[in-house]
Parts: structure tokens; C-alpha cells; sequence
């Protein structure tokens, strides 16, 4: 063949790709763009691990309301326009019913404006405020805001009697966001913020950044908004300098693995926290307990990998759709998100939900739980 | 005949008519979204195919001139309350003023040097993006208020097809016309090099920053539209990934040709939605594809098709 | 003091890094004037290889030693398959084949291996040096220590050996070589599998301090780039200096000035540098012809 020919031959192929991955089937599908690889893979990954199989849990119990999901995932790697674009292709030719996703604040704000004009629930499973706040009618969201997060940690602070901190954050958005609300809630709850630092998400070194905080006088905690291995690394230099302050993470490294990465040095780090980390160690009086241990359990089993809060909350966004979808009796757009709404006593892997029609988010303060790391293992706070 | 096809405007003339004809194969919105992407991007290259195809001064960097036209049409209205076509105006004016003093010292520089030196030059301005979160709304980015024409708000995507086609088309013109003038034929003099072009009297270092900032304000028109046509902007508009994406349609496509840059811009739009079906191995055949599209197609996959047509009929 | 000494410390630790990552470009570029952008793909195979070969039960030196072989076999393989079928190629043309690579190695390390971060364990345990109230770890010395005998045995390898010279040859002039009966492609070749075996040990000696997961090498590799040419492309202590000083920069750049900003402070001295020193640091003036 010609290289010409070959040339025409691969974009007929490409081109048939395209319009057959839109072709309709008899399926309901279920939309959800993730960030599978990219800077946000931490999160990413494991949503689409529970998503899938999940899906594939419900569907093999019959699925719902007599009809089987399919789960229609595309992966925008962190990028906004990419995530938008993906939406278009799922509101446009995949003709989705509903989406769970959303991974970053970012991709989530890009995408929203689209489905709230397409009429099509979207779950959301990024953590800023600003998803929820102002309350967009089609647009939920599970994970716990970072805002609560602050409260969480300023309340444990104030229990211990420490009103004077530091921050040190990445600056993705994630750990921006986190620290914005921080110094934004800190006046209110009574804590100081004496010094601010920050370090790129990439970074392998923070020592420089964590002399600074050691020598700023009068610091008595410091808290490091942040997620995947720049947590762990800032833990690590912690302790190479000698620091013993009282140090907080986020629920930005919420899985095992920020203990094994970041080994002794993390003993007494605390954390707020889905009861989902410490599944095992609840009372068994607690409403939680058998949800976060099943799911612990087939995520371990399936995976081989520790469970993470952020697969968590894309199976509490895939339950939510569900449920909302039996009581509806129909995948109508407007039937499940009316029913959405009105989700109430969820029990999730991030607590409690109980939505409104001013709350689409459906969590308090209770939904976090303090936790600090002993032995390198997780424990509960009392 | 021949007098038609060897028209100056003749490629241009012939990729508008293709541009209208396509939308009779869209089946949704979402091609048209796509499409208009393509044009956006197919924009920034043939500006920055000027300056590394034209004139041969490689800049990793252009991705940085797209974010000023990008946040130029979202901080405008949004905190000074200018509307988004001055706005628009404004950004290129601010992306041209960048590039003339910052490409000054900067073309000075040599080969891997000047590559290493846009390099930073984009980085800096991607920091300063993620950075200052009051005007650039910081990592998450902001969103960008729509652009409204007679007081209504332009909105489809349909509608944005035909606007970033329009603007693509009158770039390409733009540029196949700098190509053929005195100043396109003493960059190629440049390009093939410099000492003797210099000898021959050529100013070099005024015609490169000259292409250097039409370039800018190529970019940071498809930066605006960009923004524009997503409603939401942030930082990685101007981060290194973007600015080497750009440089690979480029060169994919075809240095020093308008029509490669659409190509090529079309190849790394398209492909990467019609990779989709493979999942995990996504990125791996996209690799792929990069690297035996330059292997076969050495010249870009214009100039090579091209070359082999010429050829055949010789 | 010990804050100046701490920041130091911490900029000689992370500037050892970009030091080895830059000298896998310098090699690549001396004998080919080709740019490899994969070459943070090798950072990232030696340490994931290492840490998935112990995983699966490999004691950790032989894990180590079969890491630097596999990524040994990458490098000679992106050579044969997309560097060597592009001959003639220009040099931009050359630096997309190497992305393109990059964005291979990256795509498949997804599937091989996984997302997720991991570490190594450090050579000699995790308990920080204290010199005049700072701490350096173990492990910082034993990147900077690679870093020396990378260098050393490079100088040892080109100026007394004969593969050495001859790749000392082709970079001089490849038609020239050729005359005399080198085999320009297989020193092309050797310098890619020195250049990933030089980036695979990187790799192995970072991540007990760096972590490592599956996209590490896209910043290594911009950071070395950066760092190989404000050392002056083409000479290996060049690229140390400028891997070291990059480093410095960025920890007295947090420290002293901003944590937002330092990124910015590095790149900024870069370019400042580069307008009064066009050739980087150490680079060799580089006569064009007409």
C-alpha cells in the first residue's frame, strides 16, 4: 500500500472509532470523567477502580429498575478543557443519564455550566466550597468541603489549647484551596496563623520552607494542606529537623500509603478524616461501620491496593445516583435529581448525607473524624 | 487555472471550503466543540510555526503568550469591568508589548539555548497564573464571562465553529501573506542563516523580534478565544505540557506550512478523543503515533504528502 | 547560621538530583547534538523497576543492578527504533521523536507498573547528620558521592579509553569518524545506554529521599534540561555545576525570598545568566559555518 493510502486508511479507522464509541445502545449510561492520569492521579485512580466495580456489583444483582448501567469513563488528566470536552461528548453523543465526577475543582467548575444547561445530575467529586456554594440546581457533590476541613482541625487545636499555627501548602489547587478557606475560617475560630509557607506539588525537598516555620517564634502546630506525596515528604523533613510540634495533615492523604511512605516519621500525626481510614476500629454500634468495612474489604480484595477515601467518595456519588434512581422508578433526568435532593440518612463511606434543597452536599462536621497516626496505623481521636 | 491554484490565497481559499462543508457530517455539538478547538489551536501554531518554521528560532516557551490572551478576556471583565472584545484587543496588545521586551535579549540566544530560555520565559508566566490567586482565581482557575456581541451572549457550539474558522482563516491569510512578502523572504534568508543573510544586509535581530511578537499576538488571540469558548480558564493554558503540544503541531504538521499547522493541530486534538477506546493504553499509542508520524513524515505530514505528490506528477 | 547551612544542605541534596539527570542529557547531546526529553523517563525506570522487582522478592542490590540493565535496554532500544530510523532528520524534528518517547515510556510505566508513589529504603538509614545545628541525610551524601564517581569514571571512560575518544570523535565531527572507520551508530548508541544507565542509578539513589512514581520524570527532565544548559551544553561538569546551582537556587529562593516563587527566582537567574553568558557556564564557544 502507499503511504497515502495508509495515511486515508488509518483516518477512516480513526474516524469510524469516533462514531462508533457514540453509538446508542439499550443501556443507561452513567457518565463519569475522571483524572485517571495526571497530576491528580492519586485521586483519580481510585475512583475509577470503584466505579467500575461497582457498576459491575450493581449490574450483576440485576441492575436498577430492571435496566443494566454502563459506565462510560474518560480520563482529562487534570486538564479543564479536556474535562470540558469529554462532557460535551457525554452529554452530546453518549446521551448519559447522569454523571459521577469531576475529580478536580477545576475540571468540576468547567464542566458544570454544561450540564446544568443540559438538565443532566452531576455528582461531584471534588472538594472545594464553591461547588456547592452558590447551590446550582443539577450539581451534588460527596467529598467533605476543605472548609470542614479546617474547622475540624481548628476545633481539635482548640481542645488542646493551641491557638497559634502555621501553614505550609501545596500549591495545587487542592492544597490553594484548602489554605484559603483555612485563613479565611481561622478568625472565627480563634486561631492565629503566624506563618504562612508553601511548596510545588512535585517537589522533593522542603526543609528550606520547614526552617523557616521552625524558627518563626511563638508557632505551637502546624497544619499542611496537601495531597498525594508532598504530604509524606513534608512529614519526613519534619522530623529531620527535630520539629515536635504538634503537626495536622489533610484528608488530601487519606489512604495507607502516606503511612508507608512517610514510615516512623508520621507517629502522632493527626488528621480529620473519613471513618473509612479506620473501618475496623469503629464501635459496632456506630451506623458507619458495616458500610466502610464492606467496602474496605471488596476494594482490597479487588485492588490489592489500601483503601483510599477518595475511591470512597465516588461510591457514595455512584450509591447516591442509585438509590436516587430506584425511588424515582425511572432514569428521568428530573425525577432523579428531585430524588437526589431529597437523599436522606445516606449512610456513605463519608458519613451521614442528608441533602436539601439549600445543601447539596448533605455532610456536618461530624461526617470528619480526628484521627492520629500511632504505630504506624490509624486511631481514633476520643 | 494555474493562475488559481498558484494564488497566493489559494490554500486558504481551499481550507475555507472544507470548513464549510464539514459541518454537514456533524452529528452533535460535540464535533463542532472539537472542531473548534482544533481552530483555536490550529491559530496558536501558524503563529508559532512563524517563528520556528519561518524564521527557525525554536521556543518551548508559547504557551505562556496563549495564558496572557486567555486571563486577558477573563480578568477584564470580571475585576476591571472592560467588555470581552477590548479585552480581547488588550490582551494581544499586552502579549505583543511581552514579547517585545522580553524577546530582545532573549533571540540573542542561540539553538538549545533559546530553547531553554522561552522555556523559562513560559514557566514564569504559568507560576505567576497559578500564583496570584485574586486576579487569576489561582490553581482552579476562573471563569471566564461570555463574550457578548449587540448585548447578546454568544453560545453554542456551533456558533463558536464558525467564529474561531473565521479566526483561524483570517490568520492563515494573515500569514501566508508575511511568507511571501520581503519580510517572510528575509526570515527564510535568516532561517537558512544568519551570517549571510546579515551580510546581505538583512537586520536580522529587528525581522526576528518582529516575528517573535507576531507570534505573541497570534497566540494570545487563540488564548482569548480559548477562554472564550471553554468559559472557564486555568493556569495549564500556559504550562509547559501545552507549550511542548503546541511545538509538536507544529512540527508534526509541518514547519513553514500554514496548512501543517492545521494538520497538525487536527492530529493532536482528534487523536487523543479517538484514543479514548483504548483506556490504559491510551498514552502509549499516542507515543506511538508522535513518534512515527515524525519518523516516516520527516518534513511533517504536509510537506512530505506534498513532496510525494510533486513527485508522482513530475 | 545553621538556616544558611540548612538551606544549603537542602539545595545540594535536590540540585544532586538535576546534576545526574543533566549529565545523561550532556552525554546524549555530545555524541548525537541530540536532546533527549525521555531522559527523565530513565530516572523513573530505575527507581519503579527497583521498587516492583523488590516487591515481587528480588533482594534489593540484585533488583537494583537488574533495574540499571532494563533501563540500559530501553535506552539501545529507543535508539534502534525511533532515533536511528530518523537519520537526517533536523534537530527540532529529533527533540518531538524523544517526546514522543517520553509520552511511550510514560504511557507504559501506567500499565506495568502502577499510579502510586513508593520509596526505597535509604542506603544508610534515616537518621539525619547534625553539622552546626543542620541535618543532611545519609542519603544526600550518597547522591552527591554518585554524582562524583559518575563524573570521574565519565572523564576516566572518554579521555582513556578508545571508545571514550571515539565518541569524543563522532561528536567533533561525525563524517570525520566515520573516514577513520568508527562506527558513528554504535557510539551513538553506546552513549544512549551509558546515558540511561547514568539516569537508571539516578533514579535508585533518589528515591529513598525524592519518592517515585510513574510521571517523576517529566519535571526531572525539564529541571535537567534547564540545568544542562545553564551549565553549558556538552561538558559534564557543566552540568553538574548547573544541576548544583539550579538546586541552591530554589532552597535559598524558598528560604530567603518566597516559597510561592521560587520556581520563578531559579528560571529568572537562568535566563539573567544566559543573556550575559550565552554559552552557559562551562560551554565550549561554538564556531558556525557559513
Amino acid at each position: 500500500m502507499t503511504l497515502s493510502t495508509r495515511l486515508a486508511a488509518a483516518l477512516a479507522v480513526g474516524l469510524a472509532t469516533v462514531v462508533a464509541a457514540g453509538e446508542t445502545s439499550a443501556q443507561v449510561k452513567l457518565g463519569a470523567v475522571l483524572s485517571v492520569t495526571g497530576p491528580a492521579s492519586f485521586l483519580g485512580d481510585p475512583e475509577k477502580r470503584t466505579l467500575e466495580m461497582y457498576v459491575d456489583e450493581i449490574n450483576a444483582k440485576g441492575g436498577i429498575n430492571g435496566q443494566k448501567l454502563q459506565l462510560v469513563v474518560y480520563d482529562d488528566s487534570a486538564d479543564a478543557n479536556a474535562a470540558r470536552t469529554f462532557a460535551t461528548r457525554l452529554i452530546e453523543e453518549d446521551k448519559v443519564a447522569a454523571m459521577v465526577g469531576g475529580t478536580t475543582t477545576g475540571a468540576t467548575m468547567a464542566m458544570m455550566p454544561l450540564f446544568e444547561e443540559a438538565q443532566i445530575p452531576l455528582i461531584s467529586l471534588a472538594g472545594a466550597i464553591q461547588i456547592v456554594e452558590p447551590v446550582r440546581k443539577w450539581v451534588f457533590k460527596t467529598p467533605h468541603t476543605d472548609k470542614m476541613a479546617c474547622e475540624k482541625i481548628f476545633g481539635d487545636l482548640k481542645q488542646r489549647g493551641l491557638t497559634t499555627v502555621a501553614l505550609i501548602s501545596g500549591t495545587d489547587a487542592f492544597g490553594k484551596s484548602m489554605r484559603d478557606q483555612c485563613v479565611a475560617v481561622a478568625p472565627k475560630a480563634g486561631i492565629t496563623i503566624a506563618h504562612e509557607e508553601s511548596y510545588g506539588p512535585r517537589d522533593s525537598d522542603m526543609t528550606p520552607q520547614l526552617t523557616n516555620i521552625k524558627g518563626k517564634a511563638g508557632v505551637q502546630a502546624v497544619i499542611n494542606p496537601g495531597f498525594g506525596q508532598g504530604p509524606a515528604i513534608v512529614t519526613r523533613n519534619y522530623r529531620q529537623l527535630g520539629i515536635t510540634l504538634p503537626l495536622y495533615q489533610s484528608h488530601g492523604v487519606a489512604s495507607k500509603q502516606f503511612i508507608d511512605l512517610a514510615g516512623a516519621a508520621a507517629d502522632g500525626v493527626r488528621l480529620p478524616a473519613a471513618a473509612l481510614l479506620v473501618a475496623d476500629k469503629l464501635p459496632d454500634s456506630d451506623p458507619q461501620k458495616p458500610v466502610v468495612v464492606g467496602y474496605t474489604r471488596t476494594y482490597q480484595q479487588k485492588t490489592g491496593q489500601p483503601v483510599s477515601t477518595f475511591g470512597g467518595h465516588a461510591y457514595d456519588g455512584l450509591m447516591i445516583f442509585a438509590e436516587a434512581a430506584k425511588r424515582a422508578g425511572s432514569f428521568d433526568k428530573a425525577k432523579v435529581r428531585d430524588e437526589i435532593e431529597k437523599t436522606k440518612n445516606f449512610i456513605g463511606t463519608g458519613g451521614v448525607v442528608n441533602m436539601s434543597p439549600t445543601d447539596h452536599l448533605g455532610l456536618d462536621l461530624s461526617a470528619f473524624r480526628m484521627l492520629e497516626i500511632k504505630g504506624g496505623d490509624w486511631t481514633l481521636v476520643q | 487555472m494555474r493562475a488559481l491554484t498558484e494564488h497566493r490565497l489559494a490554500g486558504v481559499l481551499a481550507m475555507a471550503a472544507i470548513i464549510a462543508v464539514l459541518p454537514l457530517f456533524f452529528p452533535s455539538a460535540y464535533y463542532y466543540r472539537v472542531a473548534a478547538l482544533v481552530f483555536v489551536f490550529a491559530l496558536a501554531a501558524v503563529g508559532l510555526n512563524l517563528l520556528m518554521g519561518l524564521a527557525g528560532q525554536v521556543s518551548l516557551g508559547h504557551a505562556g503568550f496563549m495564558g496572557i490572551g486567555a486571563y486577558a478576556v477573563a480578568i477584564g471583565p470580571t475585576h476591571l469591568g472592560v467588555p470581552s472584545w477590548l479585552s480581547f484587543v488588550i490582551g494581544a496588545a499586552l502579549a505583543a508589548l511581552t514579547a517585545f521586551v522580553v524577546g530582545r535579549p532573549i533571540l540573542r540566544l542561540k539553538g538549545h539555548y533559546l530553547a531553554v530560555a522561552t522555556l523559562g520565559f513560559g514557566l514564569l508566566l504559568a507560576i505567576v497564573f497559578t500564583n496570584e490567586a485574586r486576579w487569576t482565581g489561582g490553581p482552579d482557575g476562573m471563569s471566564v464571562p461570555r463574550l457578548l456581541v449587540f448585548g447578546l451572549p454568544v453560545r453554542g457550539a456551533d456558533t463558536w465553529y464558525w467564529i474561531t474558522a473565521a479566526g483561524f482563516l483570517i490568520g492563515a491569510a494573515l500569514a501566508n501573506n508575511l511568507i511571501d512578502s520581503p519580510t517572510g523572504r528575509a526570515l527564510a534568508a535568516i532561517h537558512d542563516s544568519e551570517v549571510a543573510a546579515r551580510v546581505l544586509g538583512v537586520d536580522a535581530a529587528r525581522k526576528k523580534l518582529a516575528v517573535f511578537v507576531i507570534s505573541a499576538v497570534y497566540a494570545s488571540a487563540a488564548g482569548s478565544l480559548f477562554a472564550l469558548l471553554n468559559g472557564h480558564i486555568t493556569p495549564d493554558v500556559s504550562g509547559f505540557l501545552r507549550s511542548i503540544e503546541l511545538v509538536a503541531m507544529v512540527v508534526l504538521g509541518g514547519m513553514g506550512s500554514v496548512a501543517g499547522s492545521l494538520v497538525g493541530a487536527a492530529l493532536l486534538v482528534v487523536l487523543p478523543q479517538t484514543l479514548t477506546a483504548l483506556h490504559d493504553y491510551e498514552h502509549m499509542v499516542l507515543g506511538l503515533v508522535v513518534m512515527a508520524v515524525m519518523i516516516f513524515l520527516r518534513a511533517g505530514i504536509v510537506p512530505t504528502l506534498a513532496g510525494a505528490l510533486a513527485a508522482r506528477r513530475a | 547560621m545553621s538556616e544558611f547551612l540548612q538551606f544549603a544542605f537542602s539545595g545540594l541534596t535536590v540540585g544532586a538530583v538535576y546534576a545526574l539527570v543533566a549529565l545523561g542529557f550532556t552525554l546524549i547531546y555530545n555524541a548525537s547534538d541530540v536532546i533527549n526529553f525521555a531522559q527523565g523517563e530513565f530516572v523513573m525506570l530505575g527507581g519503579m523497576t527497583t521498587v516492583f522487582l523488590a516487591l515481587a522478592g528480588v533482594p534489593l542490590p540484585a533488583a537494583a543492578c537488574l533495574a540499571i540493565v532494563l533501563t540500559v535496554i530501553v535506552g539501545l532500544a529507543l535508539y534502534r527504533f525511533a532515533i536511528a530510523p530518523a537519520q537526517g532528520a533536523g534537530a527540532v524534528a529529533l527533540i518531538i521523536i524523544t517526546i514522543g518517547a517520553s509520552i511511550f515510556l510514560r504511557g507504559a510505566a501506567q500499565v506495568v507498573f502502577d499510579k502510586r508513589f513508593h520509596s526505597l529504603p535509604p542506603w544508610f538509614g534515616s537518621e539525619p547528620l547534625r553539622v552546626a545545628g543542620a541535618a543532611i541525610l545519609p542519603q544526600s551524601l550518597v547522591v552527591l558521592a554518585g554524582a562524583v564517581v559518575v563524573v570521574v569514571l565519565l572523564w576516566a571512560f572518554i579521555e582513556r579509553t578508545l571508545v571514550g575518544k571515539a565518541i569524543v570523535a563522532t561528536a567533533a565531527n561525525a563524517l570525520a569518524a566515520r573516514l577513520v572507520g568508527i562506527d558513528t551508530g554504535r557510539v551513538v548508541g553506546l552513549s544512549f545506554a551509558i546515558s540511561a544507565a547514568i539516569g537508571a542509578l539516578a533514579g535508585i539513589l533518589i528515591t529513598p529521599i525524592t519518592l517515585t512514581s510513574y510521571d517523576v520524570g517529566t519535571l526531572l527532565a525539564l529541571k535537567g534540561f534547564a540545568a544542562a544548559m545553564l551549565g553549558g551544553i556538552g561538558s559534564a561538569v557543566g552540568a553538574v555545576a548547573g544541576g548544583l546551582l539550579l538546586g541552591l537556587l530554589e532552597a535559598f529562593a524558598a528560604g530567603y525570598l518566597s516559597s510561592q516563587y521560587k520556581d520563578a527566582v531559579a528560571f529568572l537567574v537562568i535566563l539573567l545568566v544566559l543573556f550575559a553568558m550565552p554559552r552557559g557556564l562551562f560551554g565550549r564557544a561554538s564556531i558556525e559555518r557559513v
